[in-house]
């Protein structure tokens, strides 16, 4: 039985990439994250983790480094957040292109201006669609076990794909928690040593990131598009063999008393213990509601989420991030609605944008959010999205 | 580093080596001195070799997917970046062996980009290798403007030149700042090795290019490249060009082993600045005047440059 230790899940984090036996770690200090970088730097500093640490001169040259460290054949993480994640833009997309299955850890921070060291969404929604695997973490326990699932998914020769694991900045990231630290003899059944089909070797040369011509690159991108597609049977299949090994099952779309619920909620990240306290509360006032997260939010569980709001009549679905000038609140919303779009008897569904910034969401916000929703849907008629809780001066 | 050297072995114009790590049949222009200092450069370091190229001429000229002119193991993932990868590599490959995962082997790690690559968008990531003191080369490759694109000024194309985006005018005498002094930037690292190099002194190159990879921790090339098409220069001189530069001072070629500076080759008679320029295009439109002061920072440059050699000659006889 593994140990249940209490500690912060910044150090969780780190402690996941050195039980996973990590070969290379490139990161640069950016708050919340920095105490990921930290850890792993006393980890290779005690010899707990034999790893080359590459303490780079920004998040760029993190993400740079990463990339020319898995292409040669080694287990590379990273972990980063916000302004740092915004920095990689560049090289985020390719990572996929050039199959490098690198892990990031990402601590969700608001992005600037205005400068905000605080937890939202808006860092991640940026990078939607670079092509990466994204999962979302809700507690320490996931952060940690979501880690040593993005190393078995990435490198499955049917990937090749590189992993984002979201945590929430502060709200999860700083927080301590009692946890079940796997240890490496534990992992190893888990996750095999990375054995890559193509690296920079001078025995056999190849040549890695060439010019694509007009006449090859929607091919390229075809294949990135297909196999990130196709990555969710081994997100999935890694899942189900993890509950198998440790006990703790997980799924791409998580429902929380959705059974019988007229209207559910849909949020991610850590504010989703604090959704399922508010359906805790107004299933007991009588209200019908369930929840709805989303653990894996790339590639897109569209059949999951569709058989998950089967029968639902209403859905409020929150952003923690705002799509400018969209008119149609957040990223989430959008995809949602979407997705649904000519499903026969589809929900009503209502935007809510909360929690920018840092600004706390309660078991209230969540009340009004089903309150609101539950009013426009009666009257069939309501704002396609608001923000919540704006102070009026 | 003088002990990694002890046993150095020059290449002499009989024993060239026979590999080709770049392969001919590339898409370079007709004349183009860069893919030759290239090709020396990889000559002399041979196939135990891992490259990864910033985006740049030889990086387009080299790999249109589904050809390749590469025959070594070649990574290219964007423009400012090619010290990071490399240092991506280098720590890889540290790592591996260490672990046992790959056989224990020294490899070459080369970084390779252009001027633009190197002292405007790559220096923040070029400055954090060197700073790191990883085990690889970076070789810059000065054609002294934005070329892939097109020929537009970056902080090394020289004064008075005429580019794209410093183009001469009534107001303009072309590009107005003087050329960022990039082997400084690096020999202020502290890195074991930095040199210059120019493909009309071909062994002089070469032999440089198999030291920097033979030295443990970083080195530092910056090899002179010129581009007939983006200097309005006659393909057919492009060695001839390379050769005047040396010998006006222009672009003096020396070594900075262990931050002492050697002259490899003391210009004691130097031809006139001018005889350079006016072979170019991108400088006809200079009167008299700025060429003199191009002379004369020439000059100046050059005696700071044998200055520093003497010191080091001083600081060596006080030392033994």
């Amino acid at each position: 039985m593994p140990k249940r230790v209490g500690i912060e899940v910044s150090l969780a984090a780190s402690e996941a990439a050195c039980v996973a036996d990590t070969d290379v770690v490139a990161a640069y200090p950016i708050t919340p994250q920095t105490h990921i970088v930290e850890h792993l730097a006393e980890l290779v500093a005690d010899g707990k983790l034999d790893a080359e640490f590459v303490p780079v001169e920004s998040e760029h040259s993190a993400m740079s480094v990463c990339v020319g460290s898995s292409a040669a054949g080694a287990r590379t993480f990273t972990a980063t957040s916000a302004q740092g994640l915004a920095l990689m833009h560049e090289i985020l997309f390719i990572a996929p292109a050039l199959r490098t299955p690198i892990v990031m850890a990402v601590t969700n921070r608001a992005l600037s201006g205005p400068i905000s060291i605080w937890n939202d969404h808006s860092d991640i929604m940026a990078e939607r669609d670079v092509g990466w695997i994204q999962t979302f973490a809700e507690n320490g326990q996931e952060v940690f076990d979501l880690i040593i699932h993005a190393f078995r998914v990435a490198e499955d020769p049917q990937v090749m794909l590189p992993i984002m694991v979201n945590l929430d900045g502060f709200t999860l990231s700083h927080v301590i928690e009692p946890i079940e630290m796997l240890s490496a003899s534990e992992v190893r059944k888990y996750l095999k040593p990375y054995k890559p089909r193509i690296v920079l070797d001078p025995k056999n040369p190849v040549t890695m990131g060439p010019v694509g011509m007009p006449e090859v690159y929607t091919e390229a991108k075809q294949q990135i598009e297909a196999a990130l597609t196709d990555s969710k049977k081994v997100v999935v299949k890694a899942w189900e063999e993890f509950a198998k090994l440790y006990g703790r099952r997980y799924k791409p779309v998580e429902t929380y008393r959705t059974k019988g619920a007229k209207i559910v909620l849909m949020t991610m990240g850590s504010v989703s213990e604090t959704a399922m306290t508010a359906v805790d509360k107004m299933r007991d006032e009588g209200v019908p509601v369930g929840l709805l997260r989303f653990r894996l939010w790339r590639p897109f569980p569209l059949e999951e989420f569709k058989r998950a709001v089967k029968g639902v009549k209403v859905l409020a679905v929150m952003d923690r991030a705002i799509s400018y000038g969209s008119r149609q609140g957040g990223p989430v919303f959008t995809e949602v609605r979407s997705a649904l779009y000519g499903t026969p008897k589809a929900p009503q569904i209502f935007g809510f944008v909360a929690g920018l910034g840092g600004r706390d969401i309660t078991v209230g916000t969540y009340e009004e959010m089903v309150d609101k929703a539950m009013r426009y849907a009666k009257k069939k008629k309501g704002p396609t999205y608001e923000l919540i809780g704006v102070r009026e001066r | 580093m003088e002990a990694a050297l002890k046993n150095f072995k020059k290449f002499t114009p009989k024993s060239l080596p026979k590999v080709e790590p770049l392969a001919q049949g590339h898409r370079a222009c007709q004349g183009c001195g860069e893919v030759l200092a290239l090709r020396m450069a990889l000559k002399a370091m041979g196939t135990n070799l891992i490259v990864a190229s910033a985006t740049g001429c030889m990086e387009i000229i080299t790999s249109p997917y589904p050809q390749t002119a590469w025959n070594v193991p070649w990574i290219h993932v964007a423009f400012e970046n090619a010290a990071a990868v490399a240092s991506g590599v280098e720590a890889a490959r540290k790592a591996l062996m260490r672990k046992g995962r790959i056989p224990k082997q020294r490899t070459t790690i080369l970084a390779v980009a252009g001027d633009g690559g190197t002292a405007d968008i790559g220096l923040q990531a070029l400055s954090g290798a060197l700073e790191r003191g990883h085990d690889f080369v970076y070789l810059c490759l000065d054609n002294e403007a934005y070329m892939n694109t097109g020929v537009q000024r970056s902080s090394s194309t020289p004064y008075g030149a005429m580019t794209t985006t410093s183009p001469p005018g009534k107001l303009s005498i072309g590009q107005n700042t003087w050329k960022k002094n990039m082997p400084a930037i690096a020999a202020a690292h502290a890195i074991p090795y930095v040199a210059t190099a120019s493909p009309a002194y071909y062994t002089d190159l070469m032999n440089k290019a198999k030291k920097a990879a033979m030295i443990k921790g970083p080195a530092y090339l910056h090899v002179y490249s010129p581009c007939p098409t983006g200097w309005r220069l006659a393909p057919e001189l492009a060695v001839e060009i390379s050769r005047l530069a040396v010998q006006t001072k222009v672009f003096p070629l020396y070594e900075v082993i262990d931050g002492r500076y050697v002259m490899s080759r003391k210009i004691k008679k130097p031809k006139p600045v001018e005889q350079y320029l006016k072979l170019q295009g991108r400088f006809r439109h200079l009167d008299k005047k700025t060429i003199q002061v191009i002379q004369d920072r020439v000059d100046r440059e050059y005696e700071t440059l044998v200055q520093k050699a003497a010191m080091s000659e001083t600081e060596d006889e006080l030392t033994e």
